[in-house]
């Protein structure tokens, strides 16, 4: 290369990033590896932030342990990064404290379902008004590759070396039996699709939730043989297939069976907030003292 | 910064030490409570569950104790003076996040009215046997601070103490209490709002560009904000720098658990707080705390009635414990006598603080009764030898 060839490179090179304002560049590289879905789900994240016109100064993001779970620190939000399943509570204290703010809670499916599943399944019920974004890789990817509670039937991981023989949950039946106002699932293939899903979930009032199917090459690929992360994103566009609106019960995942994807639920009833602050009013009248956020907000 | 007067249920009343914790926590501020219900401290979430809703503030019940302790750490970073409540199995599954509210820095109370343990144990009956959990049941090294009143009184005192303490040195803040505390019922005087001193939260003064969330000064506490200013700041359970980010080495490691550990031992001295009676003289001390040092007394009388120089010191601070104070004392008597419901942890710290100057002589208890007061004249008759 010439020297006025590397130095339009260079050029090149420096040229800003279009999420750089949303990101901590001062952290980059991030920890993921090459060819992960995730970097992929929080580009698409930050497009649907921007797109919802959110003030960003009102959003916090609050993430968990795992792969995922290191999102809150690269995102340049009040971001936290709490303990291991304890995302949704964490983001139900902030989102009470200071009820003008949007929560969202980024997280991984071992950290969101497997070992913080009960306040998942709480947080739906109430319909508490938070965001969850779930990334599914099937596995535990931060500590090698073991089995999770999303790991389909028969494929191995480092703790079902013959294979996995337990079910595995269904995402959004489970979010959607639950009580979650809006319930949508894509892979990190759908990068728009899933954008526009992403801001339709920041714009809903309550429990919003939104599973991406996610390639984790290093692990649950390479020990299932599958190929590369750009293998799975090929193997996402032969086998999903969007049916907005499916039966619920119907959306097991398999090992490398069809995926469907698509927005499944979308409704309205009353968040938490809005039914405690109702409910009391009714009962006590001129009594109630609603609660607006940190007494010495200034 | 005074209480607000709307909060502070200002009279003469007749409480139990549940119900008058709750007082205490309206008084100091809290306006978020998240909590599990389990005997003996129910009472406590169910009358902040009945006064929010006239006073501001919200209560939350959570599915479990792991999600009530998240959830308090999350509304301190919201901007909430925040409480959790709860009794020795809870206590269990809140470590893990007293753990995350150490390293986060987040201000915040947590009550325990202890019960006899191990496991499910007695429910509806008293222990003490929680008090070296309180110090070190997560995992890790860290230091926070733990109170014990022993009366409805103090259990309303001791709360807002508690919240002013969380405040000042960004720590969680335990009470204590057990279960005879928690329900015994006596009178308890709420003072005039002006009366009482509120520890204001640390927001910082500095501009987003200006600010480093844990940066501190000589107090090695941090200065705050809440989500929602504009800061943008990322906050951590992982080890982390200045600016909030995790930082994976051991100097990182070194200068963030120095400072943890710092901020409340070198200001030990500002945390002691003990009640004293007689002890100039005595030949023997008597080291109590919650319902124990009221169960000490008939027996220090009795001692004293024959002729025995008997002194009373109870912790109301257990943690950090009093170790210079008692360190002072061991120097000038024959031995003390501690009186706890459980089979030896403060007598630990008794024994150590001593440095081997005097003797030491446990009286226990395995909890789900009182001691007799016989057992306790017993061993102040053995420490006077």
């Amino acid at each position: 290369m010439s020297e006025v060839q590397l130095k339009k490179k260079k050029e090149e090179l420096e040229e800003e990033h279009p999420m750089e304002h949303l990101l901590r560049m001062e952290r980059m590289p991030h920890i993921w590896c090459p060819t992960c879905g995730i970097g992929t789900a929080v580009t698409a994240f930050l497009m649907a932030l921007e797109k919802s016109q959110i003030p960003l100064k009102d959003t916090a993001i609050v993430s968990g342990i795992g792969c995922t779970g290191r999102v809150a620190g690269y995102v340049k939000l009040d971001s936290f990064h709490s303990t291991h399943g304890r995302a949704i509570p964490f983001a139900t204290g902030l989102k009470l404290a200071n009820p003008k703010l949007k929560v969202v809670v980024f997280s991984g499916d071992g950290d969101i379902i497997g070992i913080g599943g009960n306040h998942f399944l709480h947080a739906a019920r109430r319909n508490m008004d938070l965001t969850v974004v779930c990334v599914n890789n099937f596995i535990y990817a931060m500590t090698g590759g073991q089995c999770a509670a999303t790991t389909p039937i028969t494929a191995n991981t480092s703790t079902s070396p013959y294979g996995n023989f337990e079910q595995p949950f269904n995402l959004p039946y489970l979010a959607a039996s639950c009580g979650a106002v809006y319930v949508a699932r894509w892979t990190a293939l759908d990068v728009r699709r899933l954008a526009k899903s992403l801001t339709e979930a920041l714009q809903k009032k309550g429990f919003s939730f939104v599973e991406i199917i996610c390639p984790c090459s290093t692990l649950y690929a390479r020990r299932n043989r599958l190929g590369t992360g750009l293998d799975l994103m090929k193997f996402y566009h032969d086998n999903s297939v969007i049916k907005h609106g499916a039966d619920l019960s119907e959306l097991d995942i398999g090992f490398q069976s069809k995926i469907v994807v698509g927005k499944f639920i979308d409704r309205e009833r009353p968040t938490f907030i809005e039914g405690v602050n109702q409910g009391l009013r009714g009962v006590l009248k001129e009594k109630f003292v609603e609660y607006g956020g940190p007494i010495d907000d200034d | 910064m005074k209480a607000d007067p709307k909060r502070v249920l200002t009279g003469a009343h007749y409480l139990d030490g549940d119900h008058a914790a709750a007082e205490g926590a309206l008084a100091a501020g809290c306006t978020f409570v998240a909590g599990y219900p389990i005997t003996p401290s129910t009472e406590v979430v169910e009358r902040m569950a009945e006064r929010f809703p006239r006073v501001g503030g919200v209560f939350i019940q959570m599915e479990d104790e792991l999600g009530s302790m998240a959830a308090v750490v999350g509304a301190a970073w919201g901007g909430s003076k925040a409480m959790t409540v709860t009794s020795g199995p809870g206590f269990s599954l809140m470590m893990e996040n007293i753990g995350l509210a150490c390293m986060m820095e987040a201000p915040c109370v947590v009550v325990n009215v202890q019960r006899g343990g191990p496991s499910t144990g007695l429910p509806t009956l008293p222990g003490q046997a929680d008090m070296m959990q309180a110090k070190w049941g997560s995992h890790g090294d860290y230091e926070l601070i733990a109170l014990s009143p022993n009366s409805p009184q103090e259990c309303f005192w001791a709360t807002i103490k508690a919240f002013n303490l969380s405040e000042r040195f960004r720590v969680p803040v335990l009470v204590m209490m057990d279960e005879c505390v928690g329900h015994m019922t006596e009178k308890v005087v709420i003072p005039e709002a002006d009366q009482i001193e509120l520890y204001p939260r640390r927001y910082t003064k500095l501009s987003p560009e200006e600010y480093l969330p844990f940066k501190t000064g000589k107090d090695l506490v941090p200065e705050m904000i809440k989500a929602g200013d504009g800061y943008k700041i990322h906050v951590t359970g992982l080890t982390h720098d200045e600016r909030g980010y995790p930082v994976m080495t051991w100097e990182a490691q070194e200068k963030l658990v120095r400072r943890l550990i710092e901020k409340i031992r070198l200001f030990k001295d500002e945390l002691v707080d003990v009640e004293e009676e007689q002890t100039d003289n005595a030949d023997v001390v008597v080291v109590s705390y919650g319902i124990s040092s009221r169960v000490s007394i008939p027996a220090i009388q009795k001692a004293r009635k024959e002729g025995i120089k008997v002194g009373y010191l109870r912790l109301i601070i257990a943690w950090p414990f009093p170790e210079k104070k008692i360190y002072e004392l061991a120097q000038k008597i024959k031995g003390f006598v501690v009186v706890e419901m459980n089979y030896g942890q403060m007598v630990l710290e008794v024994e150590r603080a001593t440095k081997g100057k005097t003797k030491t002589i446990l009286v226990p208890h395995g909890g789900g009764w009182v001691h007799e007061p016989e057992d306790i004249y017993k061993a102040i008759k053995e420490a006077a030898k």
